[in-house]
């Protein structure tokens, strides 16, 4: 079926007026029919994993919502009520003839929800939506379960996490599995044209970079009646470096990952500093500021910060410079000038679209992406920063990646668990285990 | 004596204005001086121009060069005094909202405006909010409809007196300013440049307000700098309807609980000079927020759109449809 399909396309391609009305139908009328279906399973219903969902939905043509799983009940049925919104009301998602089918029995809830709808055997695609912490375990179980992937960052909040997801990048290649990653700007043309430019030695040989996530205080949220003291973390999840990674790691890890596109490498070492000027016990005991020296090979040393406190300077992008001149990475210019036409910038596909339209064309041609090892290793840069910032002490990639530390065991957690006390970290008492 | 001074340089200006332009002699003069309003609890103020009511030919005249087809067909309208403020709304009055402790964050997990009554802030952003377009004296960038309303009434509430958006016959009046041209300052768009920060000279940033010279009623960066949202729905047609009357006395299209569209005018510093013609229209879209990637999108911010801020006005008088005014938007909005 599908190959007859195809091969009437390019049959039909052979007359120059037949082609041209081909390419003005709707993709759907030609595209389904030979292409290879993809049924999405979601793992975390929150605003992130809906939206992912949302966005795999306007990625490509044959594309169904089949199952969906959260550690709340009230976050999974609200997911499937506003996807259904989603397939009646959206013209893009009906244009494309993509579905979302989701009876009750696919919905999903509680601790093991993930595990339901990674093994539902309709599900060949899962996109991985959840609290950080939660994400090496999520991870394996996918390829371990055959599955594609599409995984938010970061990919993990401590040494071993990363351990797992580099131990699933190599299980993915030997099973031809594709995956995908939340950093979406290696998915926006405009960073990917901009970078292939700095590549190409547009600013010479890379000497240095900064770069910026300095914003205001982000969220907590109030206890729920009745909620246990792992459901409050769960439900507050920002704040505790277990399920958070601390905000270094939840968010810098985007320009920290442009860091290691840029320089085509990961780093060697990490000296950082860091605090928290905070002290409502909602914030659980995250830092609010980070400030790095992070080295690469050649002893190249860039700079990094990652703040959130309100009031002050604000800025969330990158830089690199060269021994030919500069980039303003992040605002896509190169010495001063556009690197790219500013209409191409503003025109170009939703990166949170793009990634998954890279994805699923990759495993459709048979050439899947694989995109864990990235990740992890951007993610591990971040966790570097935080680990050097909360034990005082210079971090190399090697202590960081053998590391035991394990903030609490995610495969086994209980509703009713007694966890541990989180104390905020103390430099120079705080140790790396 | 003084009265009579007041008004015998208005007398000469309205008569030398009917030689020029016979339209504007329907024009009343001010009903209110311009004033200085200073937010409460803080040293951060803004000024209010006084807009006389008149009537003016709203939408371009055929054959403009640049005119697209929902800018017609023009039509009558007449509008009653207000005032609009001199310039747009910066980030140093906002904050004062947004940052204030005396009503809560809209919190994500809650629906917004859940008490009938209350003001709610925007929740905080998860970036840098000014997106490195500064921040002192620099417009408000990236909020969405419903933000601006709500900033209205929470500066109504605490100044004590009416403020909201412009409706888009107000805005196009005030941005005219009893002229008929392309732009306040005439038809040439090469100089543009002395009233207005657009493609070609802001360096694709938003600048601090009120630097470039003001149209004739003294509001400046009614062309270009940010688009100014008004009140209305945008309606691609609306100007037809409205055209039906001989006369069309305050027109107005609601805006809804619909998140989209929206009218935004005046162009802004990412366009080309024909966009901030005064009679150019533009309405909000999707592609404004596509870089949102939760769901359900903000209601608050609008993460594409480094483009669009607004101004207040204050009505002498509110007009009916108007009174108690407020957003409908709510995050189970459309």
């Amino acid at each position: 079926m599908a190959r007859s399909g195809s091969l009437n396309r390019r049959s039909v391609l052979k007359t120059g007026a037949a082609a041209a009305a081909l390419s003005a139908l709707p993709a759907s009328l030609y595209a389904t029919a030979s292409e290879k279906p993809i049924r999405v399973g979601l793992v975390g219903c929150g605003g992130r994993g809906t939206g992912a969902a949302h966005n795999v939905l306007h990625a490509a043509p044959n594309v169904t919502v089949v199952a969906v799983g959260d550690a709340f009940e009230g976050q999974a049925k609200g997911c499937q009520s506003r996807l259904n919104d989603i397939a009646k009301n959206d013209a893009k998602v009906k244009e494309l003839g993509n579905k979302v089918n989701l009876p009750d029995g696919s919905v999903f809830w509680g601790l093991d929800a993930y595990k339901k709808v990674i093994n539902h055997p309709d599900v060949d695609y899962v996109i991985l939506a959840t609290p950080p912490g939660f994400r090496p375990l999520h991870i394996t179980e996918a390829v371990n379960a055959g599955k594609n992937v599409f995984t938010e960052k970061p990919v993990g909040v401590d040494g071993p996490g990363i351990r797992a997801v580099l131990k699933a990048f190599e299980v993915a290649n030997e099973k031809k599995l594709g995956t995908a990653a939340g950093t979406q700007r290696r998915h926006q043309k405009a960073y990917i044209e901009t970078i292939k430019q700095i590549h190409d030695g547009a600013i010479g040989e890379l000497v240095t970079g900064r770069v910026y996530w300095n914003q205001g205080i982000l969220w907590s949220r109030p206890r729920k009646e009745g909620m246990t003291d792992l459901q409050y973390q769960m439900w507050n999840w920002y704040n505790y470096s277990w399920i958070c990674g601390d905000h270094i790691v939840e968010q810098h890890v985007h320009n920290l990952d442009v860091l290691n596109w840029c320089f085509r490498e990961h780093p060697k070492a990490v000296v950082a500093m860091g605090g928290r000027s905070r002290n409502k016990p909602e914030y659980g005991h995250i830092f609010d500021f980070f400030s790095a020296q992070i080295e690469y090979s050649g002893d190249r040393h860039c700079i990094s910060m990652a703040r959130q406190i309100s009031n002050c300077w604000n800025s969330v992008t990158e830089y690199v410079s060269g021994t030919k001149g500069n980039s303003h990475v992040g605002g896509f210019s190169i010495n001063g000038k556009p690197a790219l036409d500013r209409a191409a910038v503003r025109n170009a596909t939703d990166p949170y679209v793009q990634e998954h339209t890279d994805l699923i064309e990759s495993i459709r041609k048979g050439q899947p992406i694989n995109e864990l090892k990235n990740v992890a290793e951007s993610t591990l840069t971040a966790i570097m920063v935080r680990e050097s910032a909360y034990t005082g002490q210079r971090i190399t990639w090697e202590q960081a990646l053998a590391s035991n530390k394990v903030y609490l065991d995610v495969a086994n957690l209980s509703d009713n668990m007694v966890l541990p006390e989180w104390k905020v970290a103390v430099p120079g008492t705080t140790q790396l285990s | 004596m003084r009265r009579i001074c007041l008004i015998l340089p208005l007398a000469v200006a309205s008569l030398v204005a009917w030689v020029l332009h016979p339209e504007t002699i329907s024009a009343q003069a001010p009903q209110g001086a311009s004033y200085k309003e200073t937010l409460p609890g803080s040293k951060v103020s803004f000024d209010m121009q006084a807009i006389p009511g008149g009537t003016f030919l709203m939408g371009t005249p055929e054959g403009e060069a640049g005119r697209a087809a929902d800018e017609g067909p023009q039509h009558e309208v007449e509008l009653k005094p207000f005032w609009m403020g001199k310039c747009e709304v910066t980030w140093d009055e906002f904050d004062v909202y947004w940052k204030s402790e005396d009503q809560p964050n809209a919190r994500k997990d809650e629906p917004a405006a859940s008490k009938a009554d209350a003001i709610t802030r925007p929740t905080p952003a998860y970036a840098d909010e000014t997106f490195g377009h500064g921040r002192d004296g620099n417009p408000v960038i990236c909020i969405t409809h419903h933000t601006a309303m709500e900033y209205c009434r929470w500066l109504s509430r605490k100044t004590g007196k009416w403020y909201r958006l412009p409706t888009e016959a107000e805005w196009e009046y005030a941005c005219r300013a009893g002229t008929k041209t392309a732009y306040s300052f005439g038809n040439d768009p090469a100089t543009v440049g002395d009233y207005g920060w657009f493609a070609d000279n802001s360096e694709e940033l938003a600048k601090k307000v009120g630097q470039k010279k003001p149209n004739p009623w003294g509001l400046h960066d009614m062309h270009g700098n940010v688009m100014e949202w008004c009140v209305d729905h945008y309606e691609k047609d609306a100007y037809a309807r409205f055209a039906m009357n001989k006369l069309s006395v305050r027109p107005v299209v609601m805006p809804s609980e619909k998140r989209f569209s929206h009218v935004a005018r005046g162009g802004s510093w990412a366009d080309k000079p024909v966009s901030l013609r005064s009679g150019a229209r533009r309405g909000s879209d999707k592609s404004w927020i596509r870089l949102d990637p939760q769901r359900p999108q903000s209601i608050w911010w609008l993460t594409s759109a480094e483009f669009v801020g607004f101004r207040v006005v204050r009505p002498l008088e509110e007009q009916t449809e108007l009174v108690g005014l407020r957003s409908k938007v709510t995050k189970q909005s459309p």
